[in-house]
């Protein structure tokens, strides 16, 4: 009885850093513990640290907007989310523990004959690959969202949307503390405040990183740190097409339930949903120009809050309670670079822009598979770093832009 | 506000004015390979520290022009209009590698 009380660790306080392991990961974000969750549990590989330059979760996965869903516009794409969200639907079983994940539907409205026709376009290649998506009018979307504005007196009235059930929100920091936990338990290192400051090579092969904690030798080390991939892979000798941008988040104070349906629009450059809490959730784009200072702006709270008041006037008096922003690793053609890289046994998950926290399942699902075969799974190859070389690129932009 | 950057032309103007058109890149010369131009086209510094740029003053004096700024900070160190260049050293039509087949681009 005294145990229901008493405060538990999540995971074992940091150890001493031992001198080699047989795999370790850079980035204690959702996709560096979620490979070495699956290390762990699905392939037995149990001697790996996950190495971070500060706290769990201080990237991007504390960060996000939580946004799940597989309605991506390339069959590739669609096809490697669509098997994300089927993991995150079970993932808090997996992992013992409430992600919150609340499957309240998506919609991406469209604003002209443009619009719509993008978003036909993705509902037929969802459809194919058998996942929930479709066209939505007016009427209907009156009837899954009352509260939105539909008048044709609106700057960009709303003529349809990509409607996307399965689509929801979910508590990020529950899903890194789990995945966290669950590596741990399967008897995973996890190292906060130890900083890759070098990856050791011979022959074209990785042989280890230098930390600030000292030299540690590994077989296969990966690199799982998003906004930070160019410096990280620079320091392999792997050049990367990415470039680093801030995006950035507000929510309002809480107020009661009002909003079960996620709210996208391209055109106005904004996203909205309503979190447990109560708070309204809003974000935008990415900031056009790369930087690395995660300063929060005063011109974005002000468009996307303009932007919120069209589609929904009746938040006029919420109050705006805070807002934040994170680095992100943008590709040429939003989509993914994910396994090996030039380098033997130095493997890459990069180019997440704003959209890869849904994607953590299955990046640690296909890098661990990866490690533990010595083969690219099939449905990470058209992802590779390669592509970038051959000119054979999956271009997500019809899906990506905004929508996140 | 989220940074001021100096127009050569307008001087100290919010950066929401201007258009940033990327990081100053090197062209290939004449017959690049695939590798040299898909390297030109897609892989970038993206380093954190100083980095010469371009932008354009989209809402203002219309010119390109380029800028040193710290990516770490966003302090802008420098601006300066640059001179026009040559067409000497740029791929001409029959430099243009087959791409083979690109049904998503
Ligand atoms: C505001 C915002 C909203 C977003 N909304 C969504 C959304 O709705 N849906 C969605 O799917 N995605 C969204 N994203 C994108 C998503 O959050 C990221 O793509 C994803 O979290 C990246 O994977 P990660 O969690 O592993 O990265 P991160 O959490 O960024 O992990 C990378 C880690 O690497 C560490 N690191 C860096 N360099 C080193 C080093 N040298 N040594 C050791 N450690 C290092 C960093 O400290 C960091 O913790 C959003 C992002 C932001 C910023
Ligand atoms: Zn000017």
């Amino acid at each position: 009885m005294k145990d229901v009380f008493r405060v538990q660790r999540m995971w074992r306080p940091r150890a001493k850093l031992r001198r080699r392991y047989d795999v370790v990961i850079v980035g204690g974000g959702a996709h560096g513990l979620a490979t070495a969750y699956y290390l762990a549990k699905t392939h037995g590989i149990t001697d790996v640290a996950v190495l971070e330059k500060s706290y769990i979760g201080s990237g991007a996965a504390g960060r996000n907007t939580t946004i799940i869903r597989a309605n991506y516009r390339t069959p590739q794409g669609a096809e490697f989310y669509k098997e994300s969200l089927r993991l995150y639907e079970g993932l808090s079983v997996e992992l013992d523990f409430n992600l919150l994940f609340s499957q309240q539907g998506h919609l991406t409205l469209a604003h002209s004959d443009r619009g719509l026709i993008t978003a036909t376009e993705r509902a037929e290649v969802n459809q194919l690959l058998g996942i929930d998506s479709r066209l939505v009018y007016p009427d209907e979307i009156a009837g899954l969202c009352p509260e939105i504005n539909l008048s044709q007196d609106a700057t960009w009235p709303i003529v349809g949307a990509l409607y996307h059930p399965p689509g929801g929100i979910i508590r990020h920091d529950a899903v890194v503390w789990g995945y966290a936990r669950g590596a741990d338990r399967g008897g995973v290192e996890i190292h906060p405040y130890t900083e890759v400051t070098g990856i050791e090579r011979s022959n074209g092969r990785v042989t280890g990183v230098r930390t600030n904690r000292g030299e540690v030798e590994a077989d296969v080390v990966i690199s799982c740190t998003a906004g930070w991939s160019t410096l990280v892979c620079d320091l392999a000798g792997v050049p990367l097409p990415i470039t680093t941008h801030i995006l950035q988040a507000f929510v309002t104070e809480p107020i009661k339930p009002f909003l079960d349906v996620i709210i996208v629009s391209s055109q106005m450059h904004v996203y909205i949903s309503q979190t447990d809490r109560g708070e309204i959730l809003i974000g935008a784009e990415i900031e056009p120009y790369t930087t690395y200072k995660g300063q929060s702006t005063f011109p974005f709270v002000e468009y996307s809050a303009r932007h919120t008041l069209e589609l929904f006037p009746q938040l006029e008096p919420v109050k705006v309670l805070r807002q934040w922003t994170g680095l992100c690793d943008l590709s040429p053609d939003y989509s993914p670079i994910l396994g090996e890289t030039e380098v033997e046994n130095f493997h890459v998950s990069a180019g997440w822009g704003t959209y890869g926290f849904k994607a953590a399942p299955i990046v640690g699902t296909t890098l661990a598979e990866l490690v533990a075969t010595g083969r690219t799974p099939k449905l990470i190859a058209p992802f590779a770093l390669e592509r970038f070389y051959t000119d054979t690129l999956v271009s997500e932009l019809a899906a990506a832009a905004v929508s996140h | 506000m989220s940074f001021l950057l100096p127009c050569p032309n307008c001087g100290p103007r919010d950066v929401n004015e201007f258009a940033y058109q990327g990081e100053v890149t090197k062209r290939p010369t004449q017959s690049p390979t695939l590798r040299e131009l898909s390297s030109y086209l897609y892989f970038r510094e993206n380093v954190a520290g100083v980095q010469r740029e371009w932008w354009y003053h989209r809402l203002g004096c219309q010119a390109w022009f380029q800028a040193e700024r710290d990516t770490r900070t966003n302090e802008v160190l420098a601006t300066e209009l640059t001179e026009p260049v040559s067409a000497e050293g740029a791929p001409g039509p029959e430099a243009t590698p087959a791409l083979g087949e690109n049904p998503t681009l």
